[in-house]
């Protein structure tokens, strides 16, 4: 993750920079916001990464006190075999119409600017149904 | 329920052992949704990837002809092929397909979608019902917008960008304007999803010993893209729904009502800066979407040249790490970049945007060197991919050259508006998503279908869309410095215009020509197809080591990976790897890491 945290904090270290050199050159509120807006997009997920990176290596942050290391992932270690991504990796669906359900709901919804309110209800119950499909789905595991 | 189970087996031979990957799944494609439902309910990124590039091809296809209605108007002076009023939503439905359906979702949407699990060696996307609610988005984005032709009024008539106040609700009455701008919501969210989807899946997913400095080019270039999109495509649909709040529910965020107090008896009206709103937020607000979004339509692509050039040199990529670090910087300069296109309403700090625009033209020569670095002494195979990614280079170096040239004020001003311009970032989008784009198509069908497209029609193709392009947008310059206005339905005859634009009329219907060869390829490919084998270009990276097209959760064993080319190095045992890192020498075929020495490279037996 270290890289990764590198990548981020960068996208955020840059963005900050150019938003304190805008905003002082300009005083203009929009730029200035979209800029900071950037610049916390890639600290706090950078942060974050690089955080549990130094967590993993067995590094202690104040109050938190020290976890067993971990290493580094297979994924970020250049002499990794694939045989060391063993085992059970993640779930993933072959198939599901929820997506598609949400889909036709969302689309229905926008009709509501286009044709008038009258698509509120399907919409919504269509959006309502795939939600409460998709999450009871992802519990079960889903289909192949 | 599908899990990934990675057995720990090696196997042995000749070549460096391999490993079982996906030994749970083998017969899994049998097992699921067949036929129409397979293409309607299929979480499959693979799946996923095609609907998306057939749909962003059939936009392509209609936004075309819609060109090809402006440039018949445009032939002569004074045509009346259509009304004003249809010239408009000509143009606004031609930009809206070409920028917002087909050439961003063809790239991040089709190809990365298909593409990037492959490469970094995943069984799918990391969010396989969140990727596929993006595609559903998307469709029903390019409905909703296509729907603007059928509504009573007509489609949207303001422009691509939708400039306040010519959008609101005075100005743009009608449902074809709500129509677009709820079909930008919709696909505003699906690339926020995809974006999303992307970045996790190259964070979380990669193979064991893929490290992000082995990442192919086009992945990285993906990551790149998908973090811009997430930086960009939240800002457009904030900006989507605040203009359709003041359409709608009677807010003043894009106009300058409520510049005053209202007068009450023995109060009159004062000035009330600060509670206006401003049209020129929403160009604010559209651009720092809109710049950036050239560039998450044009890093993809960079990425499809990246991947391209070497196989076609047979050599690895060249200033690997370069190519990086200037995809980063082109990314990273493009989102502080965005009010130049804000030149002349006189608000914008000049010198900051003009400073910033001209400095992306430094990351932007280095990718250029090293595409030709890539390319220099290689053994050239001149494939219909590799001519549309040379056809790229030629199409995009004069697009970057007059952007460079429009970044700065001066020029700007006198060229604002005017179809220099136009001929400007048509060969910047384009040489990107058109040329680029196709080589890509060439490149990887092989990969999809298992068969492969027609090598001699691909290059009538590419010729004569190459003649195309040239005879089209090269006129276009010319006749915009010499004055003539974009967007305009008609012009007088005698301004001398006329010449100019019939050349560049006959430009669109040689390209128009071209895209039926490229149909007409395609009907063969599927009437007659000649088996593609694995890997038919003898191609670099990890999408090439598995079945054409692949199994489903795409790999049932994988190479070792020790370098940014892991099937080169399989296929090639008597090759060095070019590892980066401290697993460089211990390198699947034997070999220690020779300095960067490369030795020539021939095709194995």
């Amino acid at each position: 993750m270290k890289i990764e945290g590198l990548f981020l904090i960068g996208v955020g270290l840059f963005f900050g920079a150019i938003g304190l050199i805008y905003w002082f050159i300009g005083y203009e509120d929009g730029g200035g916001m979209m800029l900071l807006g950037s610049c916390l997009l890639g600290l706090l997920p950078g942060t974050f990464y690089y955080y549990w990176h130094r967590r993993f290596l067995g590094y202690r942050y104040f109050f938190w006190g020290s976890m067993p290391a971990v290493g580094v992932r297979p994924e970020d270690r250049p002499d990794a075999t694939i045989a060391e991504g063993a085992g059970v990796i993640n779930t993933f669906p072959g198939s599901s119409i929820w997506p598609l359900c949400l889909g036709v709901g969302a689309f229905l919804l926008v009709m509501t600017f286009i044709f008038g309110t009258w698509f509120v209800p399907p919409a919504i119950g269509l959006i309502v149904i795939a939600l409460v499909g998709v999450t009871a789905e992802s519990r079960r595991g889903g289909n192949v | 329920m599908t899990d990934v189970i990675v057995p720990p087996v090696a196997g042995t031979g000749a070549h460096p052992p391999v490993v079982h990957v996906t030994e749970a799944h083998h017969g899994h494609e049998e097992h699921g949704p067949s036929g129409l439902l397979k293409w309607f309910t299929s979480t499959d990124h693979k799946v996923i990837g095609l609907s998306y590039m057939i749909t962003s091809i059939v936009i392509f296809y209609i936004a075309g002809l819609l060109a090809l209605g402006m440039r018949i108007q445009l032939a002569s002076p004074s045509s009346s092929f259509v009304s004003f009023a249809q010239f408009n939503a000509l143009f606004t439905m031609h930009g809206s397909l070409m920028l917002y359906l087909f050439a961003g979702p063809f790239a991040f949407g089709g190809l990365a979608n298909y593409i990037v699990p492959l490469q970094v060696g995943a069984p799918d996307m990391a969010f396989p019902r969140l990727n596929a609610l993006s595609y559903w988005l998307y469709l029903g984005g390019s409905i909703t917008m296509l729907m603007g032709f059928f509504v009573a009024g007509g489609s949207a008539n303001f422009g691509w960008v939708a400039y306040a106040p010519l959008s609101n609700v005075t100005n743009s009455p009608g449902a074809g304007a709500d129509a677009w701008l709820m079909a930008l919501a919709l696909t505003g969210f699906s690339a926020i999803f995809t974006g999303v989807n992307l970045v996790a899946t190259i964070f979380y997913l990669r193979a064991p010993g893929m490290t992000m400095f082995r990442m192919p080019i086009f992945t990285w270039n993906m990551l790149v893209t998908g973090i811009l999109i997430l930086i960009a495509f939240p800002v457009l649909t904030a900006a989507v729904v605040m203009l359709v709040c003041d359409r709608h529910f009677g807010t003043h965020i894009y106009t300058v009502v409520g510049c005053t107090t209202t007068a009450t008896a023995g109060h009159p009206a004062v000035p009330a800066p600060n509670a206006c709103g401003s049209p020129v937020l929403w160009q604010n607000l559209f651009w720092f979407f809109g710049h950036p979004e050239v560039y998450i339509l044009a890093l993809p692509y960079f990425g499809i040249a990246t991947t391209v050039f070497p196989v076609f040199s047979r050599k690895p990529v060249f200033g690997y790490k370069g190519m990086v670090f200037a995809t980063m910087a082109i990314a990273a300069l493009s989102t502080g970049v965005w009010a130049h296109h804000m030149f002349t309403t006189g608000v914008v700090l000049l010198p900051f945007f003009s400073l910033l625009s001209l400095l992306i033209a430094v990351p932007t020569g280095i990718k250029f060197f090293n595409w030709i670095g890539t390319m220099w002494r290689g053994q050239l195979r001149f494939t219909t991919p590799m001519l549309f990614c040379i056809g790229f280079l030629f199409a995009f170096l004069m697009g970057g050259v007059t952007g460079v040239m429009l970044a700065s004020p001066p020029i700007d001003f006198f060229t604002h508006d005017t179809y220099f311009v136009v001929a400007h970032f048509h060969q910047v989008l384009f040489g990107t998503a058109v040329f680029a784009g196709f080589a890509g198509l060439y490149f990887w069908y092989p990969k999809m279908f298992g068969r492969m497209l027609d090598d001699r029609l691909g290059k009538w193709h590419f010729w004569l869309m190459f003649i195309g392009f040239w005879v089209t947008f090269m006129p276009q310059y010319v006749v915009g410095l010499r004055g003539m206005p974009r967007r305009v339905a008609s012009y007088p005859s005698y301004l001398g215009w006329e010449s100019w634009n019939i050349a560049s009329t006959i430009g669109s219907f040689i390209i128009a020509i071209s895209f039926g060869v490229l149909l007409w390829n395609l009907w063969i490919s599927w009437r007659r197809p000649v088996p593609a084998g694995n890997n038919p270009w003898d191609a670099h990276t990890l999408e090439w080591f598995t079945t054409s097209p692949p199994p489903h959760h795409n790999y049932t064993h994988l190479p070792p990976i020790r370098s940014e080319r892991p099937t080169w190095d399989y296929n090639h045992p008597e090759h060095p790897v070019l590892a980066h890192g401290p697993g460089a020498n211990e390198s699947s075929n034997g070999h220690g890491r020779t300095n960067g020495t490369v030795a020539a490279e021939v095709p194995s037996a």
